[in-house]
């Protein structure tokens, strides 16, 4: 069985996207947080919290975990 | 009751009515915030999010340490409830599959990335790429990398992974990190930037 097209579309996503420093999933995971009030209130993102839009850009399951803190937050910022 | 982040950390770490009170707030905020946060996934009822949430708090208050307040303490809080809540979640769903499984039989071998006819151009210049890439995926990334890579390809979570090869999320992230790294280089080297690779692979 060989790769799908979106397989190897998403690989060739990833490979483009890559940087000799990114950080991990638990160094995202301890800027998350005000990464996301700073993109719910439409605050700019220092340049700290770059590497947190590169991660999510990357991994999947962070994306997935920042997409439902999203909304969650949704409710609470109201 | 309304409470800026000292307040929260006051509360929690007191004894008493006041940090009764607060934890009965903070598991309230964070049932809230879970429920709608996981509304359109399946397999998540009432007691799984109760579970999930007591988990959380105990867990909260292991790190209160750890809160650094460069957030609001809810918004810091919700984040932990949700990772745990997915972790949980990607575990039920994959527990049954093994890694062997998802990467059984399938290799890198390129075939035509593209069902529709991308024009003869873009063919070549997809296939020129494919054929760098799968070189290096055999011949230069370990075997692990390359297990790792084809089964977080097809969909397997990192936490999984991690579980399958005795190791933990943050390991299986530099894994494949690594294995990224190494294509990137070595298909510059062959001439091609990411540019090329957007361009050839664009939908």
């Amino acid at each position: 069985m060989t790769l799908s097209k979106q397989e190897i579309s998403g690989l060739m996503r990833l490979i483009g996207l890559t940087k000799d420093d990114e950080i991990n999933c638990e160094q995202c995971f301890s800027l998350v947080a005000e990464f996301a009030e700073r993109q719910l209130t439409g605050r700019s993102i220092p340049e700290g919290l770059k590497a947190v839009e590169h991660h999510l850009a990357i991994c999947g399951e962070c994306r997935e975990e920042y997409e439902a803190l999203l909304r969650a937050l949704q409710d609470i910022e109201d | 009751m309304c409470r800026n982040n000292d307040m929260w950390l006051m509360h929690l770490v007191s004894n008493g009515p006041d940090q009764q009170a607060a934890l009965a707030d903070l598991r309230a905020e964070l049932l809230h915030g879970l429920r709608r946060a996981l509304a359109t996934w399946a397999l998540v009822d009432e007691a799984f999010l109760e579970d999930v949430v007591q988990d959380a708090l105990v867990r909260i208050l292991g790190r209160l340490h750890q809160f650094e307040g460069r957030s609001r303490f809810l918004t810091w809080a919700t984040a932990i409830v949700i990772r745990i809540a997915m972790s949980e979640l990607r575990r039920r769903r994959w527990q049954d599959v093994s890694l062997d499984a998802v990467i059984e039989n399938v290799d890198f071998t390129p075939e035509r990335a593209s069902e529709d006819d991308p024009g003869p151009h873009t063919q070549w210049a997809q296939k020129a790429i494919l054929d760098a890439m799968h070189d290096v995926i055999q011949n230069q990334l370990t075997e692990k990398q390359r297990a790792v890579l084809l089964a977080e390809l097809k969909g397997m979570p990192q936490d999984e992974i991690a579980r399958h090869i005795g190791s933990n999320r943050n390991a299986v992230y530099k894994l494949t990190h690594d294995a990224r790294k190494r294509l990137k280089r070595s298909l510059e080297a062959a001439g091609y930037e990411a540019a090329d690779i957007h361009t050839a692979f664009a939908e």
